[in-house]
């Protein structure tokens, strides 16, 4: 029958973006990642949101906890395995290694100087607007204490350890992302 | 950032890349009062959607959005 091809579309056309309600005022991400290529996003999607009036917090867990290690901590932990993990995993906001490329230090390096060129904003920069926003930064108190990270270890300005229930409040209500 | 004669604060972005437009924009407007007037200069191409999601955002209102020569210039009044 020739109808069948005349009949109307009905399907709902998605609107823009700009027409979309804003229906989270929070975001929450879990920064599980210590990688240089994951870190960075979340600290650029956190003050992004906190630039946007969003409750923002992120909270650190397992991999994701080094890039809060201070720059002057170069050895942690209490035993020889947390040591060990301290020297073959330094932590450090400068020191973040690509998940690919890494190429023993020479792509992250490159990826500094590309971003330096095109003002990128830097992870350390980044991380320094992300506390003067006021994102709250949740490290994982069970990371902290399996890795032997302290909280004199940590940097200033960050909110006090906590747990996955914790994690699961602030993210009960938010937009949260697993990074 | 500089107090002109008509108490447009000035902030210029240029150069910067996402998302600190946005970054510096916000932390610029926590100084001033309800009312008050921002004029944002950047060169991001991406800082066009990004100031009027931005305002949309926070209700702070886009009095203007104009670009030439690949300079953006954005007026926001604060809410």
């Amino acid at each position: 029958m020739l109808d069948t091809m005349t009949r109307p579309v009905e399907q709902a056309i998605p609107g823009p973006f700009e027409e979309r309600s804003t229906a989270h005022e929070k975001l929450v991400i879990f920064a599980w990642s210590g990688d240089l290529d994951k870190v960075w996003p979340t600290l650029i999607l956190a003050t992004t949101a906190a630039a946007a009036g969003m409750a923002t917090t992120v909270f650190f867990t397992f991999w994701g906890l080094f890039p809060l290690v201070r720059e002057d901590r170069r050895i942690t932990g209490a035993n020889w395995m947390q040591k060990m993990l301290s020297v073959m995993n330094r932590g450090g906001i400068d020191h973040l290694k690509l998940s690919k490329m890494q190429m023993f230090g020479a792509g992250s390096g490159m990826m500094k100087v590309l971003a330096q060129k095109h003002q990128v904003a830097s992870p350390a920069e980044l991380l320094a607007s992300a506390i003067d926003l006021g994102v709250k930064l949740i490290p994982c108190q069970m990371t902290m204490d399996m890795m032997g990270l302290t909280k004199a270890d940590l940097i200033d300005g960050i909110a006090e350890p906590a747990g996955a229930m914790t994690a699961m409040l602030e993210a009960k209500d938010a937009v949260t992302l697993f990074i | 950032m500089t107090r002109g004669i008509q108490e447009i604060t000035l902030l210029d972005v240029k150069g910067l890349q996402c998302p600190m437009p946005i970054v510096k924009t916000a932390k610029a407007m926590r100084e001033l009062a309800s009312g008050d007037v921002l004029q944002v200069v950047a060169t991001d191409p991406g800082s066009v959607k990004d100031f009027a999601a931005w305002s949309k955002a926070t209700g702070n209102e886009l009095l203007e959005s104009t670009a030439i020569d690949g300079i953006f210039r954005f007026v926001l009044r604060k809410r």
